[in-house]
């Protein structure tokens, strides 16, 4: 539901880093969101076409790697990948579980086009 | 023309988060306790709040910033009623408050001499959770009838908050609401999770909520 801004930060952390190299355009950018994180890739990507839009990221394309959610165990140290955040231990059925992953949310790296030699 | 890969790796969030410290920063220089109140839309918010006001008036000078998404000053007529500082940030259709308003909003609040503030979110138990403000500690409140799956269903909004209120006890006889279920999903996603059910209409329950907020206050004063 607050996609339009989160694809305004990611609008703007792209700017920022393809700025500071004087870049003319940028290509790619590349988002991990863990699995845990209540972001709809569509969504993103639909207001992405509209605030890109007479900028350098003009049509840069999204790419999302979506981290699987992890939990840790307390109980029995079990490490196991889940689709969400309520199951239980899959080896004692424990529900104390500490998540270890799938929070993550962040831009990984863009790819910017520039005149002349590499960067 | 040549392609370049640039590493960035930063926190699509992290412009909030910086805004966020300097909120709490801010509130700490006021010695103000702040606190993030958040709720679906009709879990009785403002009714629970304007009863912590009145219970708590006589021992701390308190402010209320109130989250709406319309133009409407419903909420905050009933806090100016009170005779309290209010000040309502209008977040134009957006769904959840941020830390870039509330700052603007904090322009407008003198924080000098108030003890506590309660800023009222938006109703909406998705959105609110991935924005932090700076606020002390933040409190869901949910309500009976919302029904006793939404610790299952908003598992990001159990997770992330510090204190539970389960409001509207007192329409538990007329609800299939199965406290135990509530409960387990609760423990799951936030275990020991401090959790005080009340009744913000009757009073019921709401001493220990108080005594327990009385406590935290006194504790972070000192600090």
């Amino acid at each position: 539901m607050h996609e339009l801004a989160v694809t305004e930060s990611v609008l703007e952390i792209a700017l920022r880093h393809a700025n500071q190299v004087n870049a003319e355009r940028v290509t790619d950018i590349f988002l991990v969101i863990g699995r845990l994180s209540s972001i709809v890739d569509d969504s993103v990507q639909f207001y992405w076409n509209m605030i890109a839009e007479n900028t350098i990221c003009q049509n840069a394309n999204l790419h999302f790697k979506r981290v699987p959610a992890r939990l840790r165990c307390v109980d029995c140290q079990m490490e196991f990948e889940v689709q969400d955040s309520l199951s239980p231990c899959p080896r004692c059925n424990s529900f104390h579980l500490d998540v270890i992953g799938g929070e993550e949310f962040y831009v990984e790296s863009i790819i910017v086009e520039k005149e002349g030699a590499a960067i | 023309m040549t392609s370049t890969r640039i590493p960035v790796v930063e926190k699509i969030l992290d412009a909030n988060d910086q805004v966020a410290q300097q909120n709490r920063a801010w509130f700490d220089r006021h010695r103000t306790f702040a606190i993030n109140v958040m709720a679906s839309p009709g879990a009785g918010k403002t009714t629970f709040i304007l009863k912590t006001l009145e219970l708590l008036s006589a021992k701390y000078r308190m402010a209320v910033i109130e989250g709406d998404t319309a133009p409407v000053t419903i909420d905050s007529d009933k806090v100016s009623a009170l005779g309290l500082p209010v000040v309502q940030i209008n977040t134009g259709g957006d769904c959840h408050l941020d830390a870039v308003m509330l700052h603007a909003g904090l322009q407008s609040l003198p924080l000098e001499g108030i003890d506590v503030v309660f800023i009222e979110n938006v109703g909406n138990l998705i959105c609110p959770a991935a924005f932090k403000l700076g606020s002390h500690r933040n409190l869901l409140v949910a309500s009976t009838p919302e029904g006793d799956d939404k610790p299952y269903k908003y598992p990001n909004m159990y997770r992330g908050i510090d204190v539970l209120i389960i409001n509207k006890m007192d329409l538990m006889p007329y609800l299939d609401f199965n406290m135990a279920y509530f409960q387990q999903g609760v423990e799951i996603l936030n275990p020991g999770l401090r959790t005080f059910p009340v009744s913000a209409k009757t009073g019921e329950g709401m001493s220990a909520w108080i005594n327990w907020l009385d406590e935290v206050i006194q504790q972070h004063r000192q600090q």
